[in-house]
Formats: C-alpha cells, structure tokens, sequence
C-alpha cells in the first residue's frame, strides 16, 4: 500500500542494509575545537567500504566524558572485526594520536574487546607508561607536546550498515533542501552515523559495472539524466535524486533514522521517498519504509 | 544487613579476621556469635564482645569504638563493611574485592597487600597504608584507598598497582619502592618521597623536597589526572576545584633505580 506524507508518495519498498562491526571512539581535547579537529580527520576517506575499507562518522557531542574534557563520539564501521581493528588502529595512530591536547577513549566498554591502545603504545619506544584506573588500562605515550593518553581495549560490537532512503525531488535546489532537513532530524538519533558529505550522497551506486575492473558503478535507473536511455526509476517530474546512507549500533537506531529521515524529508517539491536495495538478496537486514512509518500520525 | 556493636572492650589486641561479608553472608546471628576471634593469645569468640542484630547478608554495619580490634575485612572479596568509629589495624589488608568505608580513623597497615576493592576513611591512617609488610615484594595491587585526612609514613610502599588518595598530609617515605600504581597527596609529604621508586606515579599539591636521585622534566598537564579526577568523582570522592585541569612539574626519578616512575607536582603558578 502507497502511503502519502505531505503529498509525497512513500513508495511500498525496503531497504537492504548489512551486518557490519562497529566500533565507537570518544575524543576528547582541551576545547571541542581539537576535538573536532581530531575527529574530522578520523572521519575523513570513510563514506563507504567499497573504496575506503571503512565507514566512519561523528556520533554526537559528549559532555560527559572520561577526563571530564569536551568530547566528540565517533562509530566507525567495517564488514569485519580483524579490518575495524586495523581501522581503528590506523587512524588513531594517524589523526587522533597527531592532534594537539586530545585524548582517545573506548566507548563501548561492555562488548568484545580488542587492543586498539596497545598497539598504539608502540610509538612510544618503550617510553610509554601503563596506568590501570577502575579497572581499564590505559596508555600514557610521550609525545612532542606533552603526553598522548589512549585506552589499550576498545570494543567491538555487530552493527547494521548501509541503511539508506532515496529523496526524488522536481528540482536540485528542493532536493538538496529536504534532503539536509533529513539529515537534521537523523543526525539526532543515538547510535546511528550518516557517512557520507553533509550525509548526502549524489552518486548512489549499483552493484557492478559494465566494466569488469569496476566492483560498483552509477545507479543509472535512478540517474535523472539517463531517463530515455535506461529502464528507469524515475516518476515523471522528477529531476534530481539524493540518497541518505546511515549505520547504526542496531536495526531499531536505523529504523528509528529512517523514519525521522522521512518524516523530515516531506516538504513541497518533493515528489517521492523510495529506497535502495538488491532485491533482498545481499543483505541481511530489509528496512521496510511504510513499517517504519506504522503508528506515525501525518497529514 | 548485619549490625555489630562493641558491648565490651577488650583488654588486649583482638584479632578479627573472621569479621568479613564472606563469612557472614550464609551465616545466622548465632553462628556469628560464635565465630572465633583471637583475644591476646586466648581463643574467644565474636559473641565475648560485640552484639549481634541480622543475618545472612553480605552488607555489615560495626559500631563503637573498634581501636583494638585487628584485621576487619581482611581477605575479603565482596559485600561492604561500614564503621561508625575508629579502627585498629590490618583493615581489608590482602582484600581481594567489596567495599569498606569507615568514619572515623584506621591502624597500621590498612588496606596492605590488597589486590582489589575500596576502603574509604573519613579520618586519619596510620603507616603502611596500602602498603608491603616486611619482607613482601609486593604492597597493594590494584583497589583504591581514599582518608580524607592524613596518613603516617610508608604510604603506598612498593605498590604494585592501584590508586591512594590522601587528601591531607603523609609522613615519611610516601611511594618508596613503589614498583607502579598512583598516589595522591593533596597536602604535604614528609622526607624521602619516591625513595626507591621504579615505576608509578606519586602527584602532590605541595612543594615536595625532593631526593636528589630525581630530575625535572618539563610543566604540563598530564591527561590521565584529569582522567583519575573524574574517576574518582564518579565515585563520589569530592576533588577541590582548584586541583583540576591544572599545571604539573614533572620530576623522573628514582635514577638510583630504573628511573622510570615520577613526581608531579601540581604547579602554583
């Protein structure tokens, strides 16, 4: 059944998402300036696993944190626990190890655990100093500045990546408009990232491509100017498409997204809210739009 | 909860050790009347001394005046013990876990050797908090010991792990031997401070003097104080202030020994 918010048509389809890892970093700093310097960096390269191994983002601002600085929380998301490790690793080591003032903690502390911090240590050339507080240890690695501190486990949990809803609007300009409204409204959900620029992708992608060196080439049913070429998705008066991927801790942190996302999105000069999936065959997980939108009053 | 009250004083030393939430927590007031506690070189029993109220329960509560009474809670591994008065020595000495908090003062010796847990003191301690007794390589591993007021000489004496917080004054050798963990002294150190030390780290809020075997470093703000800061307010343990967020002096020392430990000294500048 096709269900209307504001006029837009909710096309009756799901979204396919997979089962990922997901790991989630608090930074904190001496003012949530580097913090967010720091995080930014660890965010960066990190949209999806198809070209950057890792899909990664800014969580929230923290308030509370472990040393009582300001603090940013990241997820960071790999299809695997050996490859997130390796993430994780890498891009402390890399950009949060590197920033000026900042600190680096476990946010997930009751979950499977893997020594992030204790590799990290290294870089300290046998100059580190391991200190157990409450009963979690940590690294203190001589640096430049001053002193680097980073917590040896961080843990490990499955998660629910790729969760995505498509915006199909009559004009860019509109497009572009809800689409940064979703974002808004899921970027406020606990537990849930939004990988992409501004959490907007342009360029969804199929599966495969035409050229065999390729894993994932452009979404042509959803291309607006591929209408008359390809068998297209597109109604008639659309024109421009957007596509919001998420990842989240759990299924019930998407959905909860997906429906802010939509619920959000419905604004004049939208004309449609479709999804992306493979027919359900990849994916472990189908997100389906007008469930998520069951028990919702709109107009 | 179970709730002892002294009824008589004793004349000499009572050795208590029995007095713990593992033995009492499957035990009715009966069976702990009749624990057995060593009074001076005689064998008595719990019911010679104390009244007994409740039963069964890892949670106990001791009343009175326990200046002699030795080793309350030592070895324990769970459930708490609250004191409402002063204590002799050996409190939660070897304890493995649980919590003890006690208004009031404490002996020699509390919290020695102990391996995991909290003690909480509202008063004074005595020496050898937290620390090894003679001929042990090892003082406290891992717990955290907070006295709100001052404790004597040898706090923290070849600590292995954990955390000590003395929030007024300690006397001599503060951390000597110290093989790792943290103490905190928010008021002065007597002589001697990191005598020994080989790794650890002793933070102190007053000017230290301090043993020519230590070397000045550099003055900056150690991440992992703020991080014990907060620690310890989680815990409920209240931090001045003033004493967050602030500028330490870092000494590495003891170059008599591996020289890989440290005093910070909270900068009044």
């Amino acid at each position: 059944m096709t269900t209307f918010i504001n006029g837009v048509e909710i096309e009756d389809t799901f979204a396919e998402a997979f089962g990922m890892w997901c790991g989630r970093v608090i930074i904190t700093a001496a003012d949530r300036k580097w913090a967010y310097e720091a995080a930014n960096k660890m965010t960066g390269f990190a949209t999806s696993i198809i070209a950057c191994g890792c899909e990664a983002g800014i969580e929230s601002d923290l308030d509370q944190t472990p040393d009582g600085r300001p603090g940013v929380s990241i997820l960071i998301f790999a299809p695997g626990k050996d490859s997130l490790a390796r993430h994780m690793r890498d891009r402390i080591g890399q950009c949060v190890l590197t920033c000026p003032t900042t600190a680096c903690f476990n946010g997930l502390p009751g979950s499977e655990q893997v020594s992030i911090g204790g590799q990290v240590r290294f870089f300290g050339d046998t100059f580190q100093i391991s200190k157990i507080i409450a009963g979690r240890r940590y690294w203190r690695i001589p640096v430049m500045e001053g002193e680097f501190l980073i917590e040896e486990k961080f843990g490990l949990q499955r998660a629910v990546g790729g969760g995505n809803i498509l915006i199909l609007g009559s004009d860019p300009q509109c497009t572009l408009k809800a689409a940064e409204f979703a974002v808004e409204a899921m970027k406020r959900v606990p537990g849930v990232i939004l990988p992409f620029p501004g959490g907007i992708v342009r360029s969804g992608s199929k599966v495969g491509s035409r050229y065999k060196f390729l894993k994932a080439s452009t979404n042509d049913p959803f291309c607006p100017s591929l209408r008359g070429v390809v068998s297209s998705a597109i109604p008639d008066g659309v024109n421009s498409v957007l596509e919001i991927v998420m990842d989240g801790l759990d299924i019930d942190a998407i959905e909860q997204a997906t429906r802010q996302g939509i619920l959000a999105a419905c604004i004049p000069g939208i004309r449609r809210i479709a999804a992306g999936n493979y027919g359900g065959h990849l994916g472990k997980f189908k997100i389906y739009l007008n469930k998520v939108l069951e028990g919702v009053h709109f107009k | 909860m179970i709730t002892l009250t002294i009824r008589a004083q004793p004349q000499a030393p009572l050795e208590a050790g029995s007095i713990t939430p593992d033995n009492f927590q499957s035990k009715s007031a009966d069976q702990i009347l009749n624990l057995p506690v060593t009074h001076g070189n005689e064998r008595t029993l719990i019911g010679d001394f104390f009244d007994v109220d409740g039963d069964g329960s890892a949670e106990i509560v001791l009343n009175g005046d326990l200046s002699r009474v030795k080793n309350i809670g030592a070895g324990m591994t769970l459930g708490s013990i609250r004191i409402n008065g002063n204590v002799g020595m050996h409190l939660g000495a070897a304890m493995h876990g649980g919590e003890i908090k006690v208004f009031g003062s404490v002996g020699d010796w509390a919290g020695a050797e102990m391996t995991g847990g909290k003690i909480h003191v509202t008063g004074d301690a005595g020496h050898g908090l937290g620390g090894a007794y003679r001929g042990s390589r090892h003082g406290m591993n891992r717990g955290l010991i907070v006295v709100e007021g001052s404790a004597g000489n040898e706090v923290g004496a070849a600590m292995r792990r954990g955390l000590i917080v003395v929030k007024q004054n300690v006397g001599d050798f503060a951390g000597a031997f110290m093989i790792a963990g943290s103490i905190i002294v928010f008021g002065k150190m007597g002589i001697r401070a990191g005598a020994g030390l080989l790794r650890g780290s002793i933070i102190t809020f007053q000017e230290p003097e301090l043993l020519p075997t230590y070397r000045y470093d550099c003055s900056y703000n150690p991440a992992f104080v703020n991080l014990l800061f907060q620690t310890l307010r989680n815990d409920g343990i209240s931090i001045p202030v003033e004493h967050a967020g602030g500028c330490f002096r870092r000494y590495s020392g003891d170059f008599n020994r591996l020289g890989k430990g440290e005093i910070l000294v909270y900068d009044q500048r």
